[in-house]
């Protein structure tokens, strides 16, 4: 600071240099040193303010939901008025849906991705197409789950059915699938494909052979974020697939399913004098699975981060 | 030679095959608005444009029924505006806070906290939010309850927060090192740097952001259906109870019969949903797609 003020035209402070010509200078400022010390502090409190309720929920739900949690709250249809008993019904209707949009999505979003990174030219058609994936990620859910109930359960005749839920979802991860490949696919050097394609493969063979295992692990975060995504919403199987309540498996595509978010949303909600444990640990079986696949996929990225040798 | 025209015949199938992959996604868009407008323009036949959106009585199952859409999306502004003066500040700050400022170690702890919270699903919030958010706020201020636009707003606002915080981080990451170092050699302190060269380089992105962040927020329905109450009134303050566009659709659509008039509002409300969603998506969109240039 001293030897700054040194080298100034006499009578001028840091301080007036900084300010523009023409505005007077404040009287009073703080030294820009502790303007910065206070700045950086608010910003750091911004930063817990919002990592402090994630621990909050996650801690909340962990500590009230854990009591419940037993072998026959697992394996157990409920009974009672869902006042006892376990979630069985809505475990296994949850891991139905997440298969079959699994199916559906995976297919139409690995290829959409290998269009937009190895076909497509930067022309105004991939332009249009970016943005579509871009407004489909932020169509309200709700929106699919009424769209869903349009198309498959009435136009289609789908019914409220697993099928109808299946495909619902899938067109709601489809944007999550496409962008996490294409991150994938553009991962892999452009040498792997100029390799392939000099030693006389083709286009498809380079992609199906060269191109495509390289991504793999980027495409299985991707999937897997997508379900987890999907394992989680309610809004979409609202009127697609969701039951009240079921006392038997959904033994077809056809048949309704409950669903684990679902299932939560109507014990804490429409059904009073539910005990507080039942919800919570609903909370937690739910909590725990969407979590379990966000962790797996992080994991896979960074050992394939690891592993990655170019 | 044979096998050369199958295997070109095979490469130009795969080829059309895979741009039909990539032109479905635009149709797919086109489809859900052809679908809301199939079922949700039937409304009309009840009600006319100018009263549906703003008549101020939503009584869907009163003889006569009555289908004014005001007080929802005064309710659905309303809440939406809280949540998104809450996660400005707080979101763009923790956003700063990670791209500038945090040591390298602890930057990963942070992402992955917000990684975590985008990932909680939003019934599980929206459970949270009911049990423990309502009644403190409910204390806080002595309400009569918990379940206001106030209580919906500071969830949707944590609900919005990883959109925001991730945008708004990749715009300032994308401000070229060479614009911190010039300033910092001109004898800017970091903050400085930060708020006159960082930011306003960043400002597109950051606009971005926060649109993205208002979709999220208007969009948002299980959470939100949860902890406001679900009042149909227009609200006057946000301590009261009031009901979103969205948590009308979720709660409603399970009772009503299939081409009921009640059925054709709800997806009348789904269209103005998806309008209102594609205008603040494609502008956002249109935004990153221009700095990415």
């Amino acid at each position: 600071m001293s030897d700054q003020s040194r080298i100034l035209p006499l009578g001028q402070s840091t301080h007036e240099l900084r300010t523009a010509p023409g505005i007077p200078a404040k009287r009073f400022r703080l030294r820009p040193q502790i303007t910065e010390k206070i700045a950086f502090i608010l910003l750091f409190l911004a930063t817990l303010t919002i990592l402090l309720p994630v621990a909050v929920i996650v801690v909340v739900i962990f500590v009230r939901g854990l009591p419940a949690i037993s072998w026959t709250f697992l394996t157990q249809a409920p009974t009672m008025g869902m006042r006892e008993g376990g979630i069985f019904p809505a475990i296994v209707g949850t891991v139905y849906l997440a298969l079959g949009t699994i199916l559906c999505a995976l297919p139409l979003g690995i290829f959409a991705a290998i269009y937009l990174t190895e076909y497509a030219n930067q022309g105004a058609l991939t332009r249009w197409i970016r943005l579509a994936i871009f407004n489909l990620a932020g169509v309200p859910s709700v929106v699919y789950g009424l769209f869903g109930l349009g198309l498959f359960v009435i136009f289609l005749k789908f019914g409220a059915s697993i099928l109808a839920g299946s495909l619902t979802l899938a067109i709601m991860i489809l944007p999550v699938i496409i962008t996490a490949s294409e991150e994938a696919l553009l991962s892999v050097p452009q040498s792997f494909r100029e390799a392939s394609l000099a030693l006389g493969a083709t286009h498809w063979q380079t992609i199906r052979r060269i191109v495509l295992p390289n991504a793999i692990p980027g495409v299985l975060t991707g999937t897997i974020l997508g379900i987890s995504r999907a394992t989680g919403e309610t809004a979409p199987i609202l009127f697609t697939v969701a039951a009240f309540y079921l006392p038997y498996l959904p033994r077809s595509i056809f048949d309704q399913a409950m669903a684990l978010p679902y299932h939560l949303y109507v014990i804490a909600t429409q059904i009073p004098n539910i005990k507080m444990d039942t919800k919570a640990g609903t909370a937690l079986v739910l909590l725990i699975l969407v979590l379990g696949m966000n962790l797996s996929a992080i994991i896979i990225r960074s050992r394939f981060r690891r592993r990655k040798k170019w | 030679m044979h096998w050369k025209r199958t295997r070109s015949i095979w490469e130009y199938f795969i080829e059309k095959c895979v741009l039909i992959n990539g032109i479905a996604c635009i149709l797919l868009v086109a489809l859900i608005f052809l679908f809301l407008l199939r079922e949700g323009l039937s409304v009309l036949k009840y009600t006319s444009p100018w009263e549906f959106l703003l008549g101020e009585y939503w009584y869907p199952v009163s003889d006569p029924p009555r289908f004014g859409i005001l007080p929802l999306i005064l309710g659905s502004l309303l809440v939406t505006a809280g949540a998104i003066l809450i996660s400005i500040p707080l979101g763009i700050g923790a956003a700063i806070f990670i791209s500038e400022i945090a040591p390298d170690g602890i930057r990963d702890w942070i992402k992955s906290g917000v990684e975590l919270l985008a990932a909680i699903p939003s019934i599980v919030i929206g459970f949270i939010g009911m049990v423990v958010l309502a009644p403190f706020l409910k204390d806080l201020f002595s309400l009569p309850t918990g379940l206001t636009a106030l209580t919906g707003s500071v969830t949707l606002a944590f609900m919005a927060m990883p959109t925001i915080v991730s945008i708004t981080e990749d715009a300032l990451t994308a401000v070229p090192r060479a614009h911190r170092e010039a300033s910092l050699a001109l004898g800017a302190t970091r903050w400085q740097t930060i708020y006159r060269v960082v930011v306003p380089s960043a400002a597109s992105g950051i606009l971005a952001a926060i649109m993205l962040g208002v979709g999220r927020a208007i969009g948002e329905t299980m959470a939100v259906m949860m902890v406001t109450g679900n009042a149909a009134v227009i609200p006057h303050s946000f301590f009261q109870p009031v009901r979103t566009l969205t948590a009308t659709i979720a709660a409603e659509m399970g009772e009503t019969v299939h081409q009921s008039p009640h059925y054709f509002a709800l997806f009348a409300i789904g269209i103005v949903l998806f309008i209102i969603t594609f205008f603040i998506n494609i502008g956002a969109g249109f935004v990153i797609q221009r700095n990415k240039r």
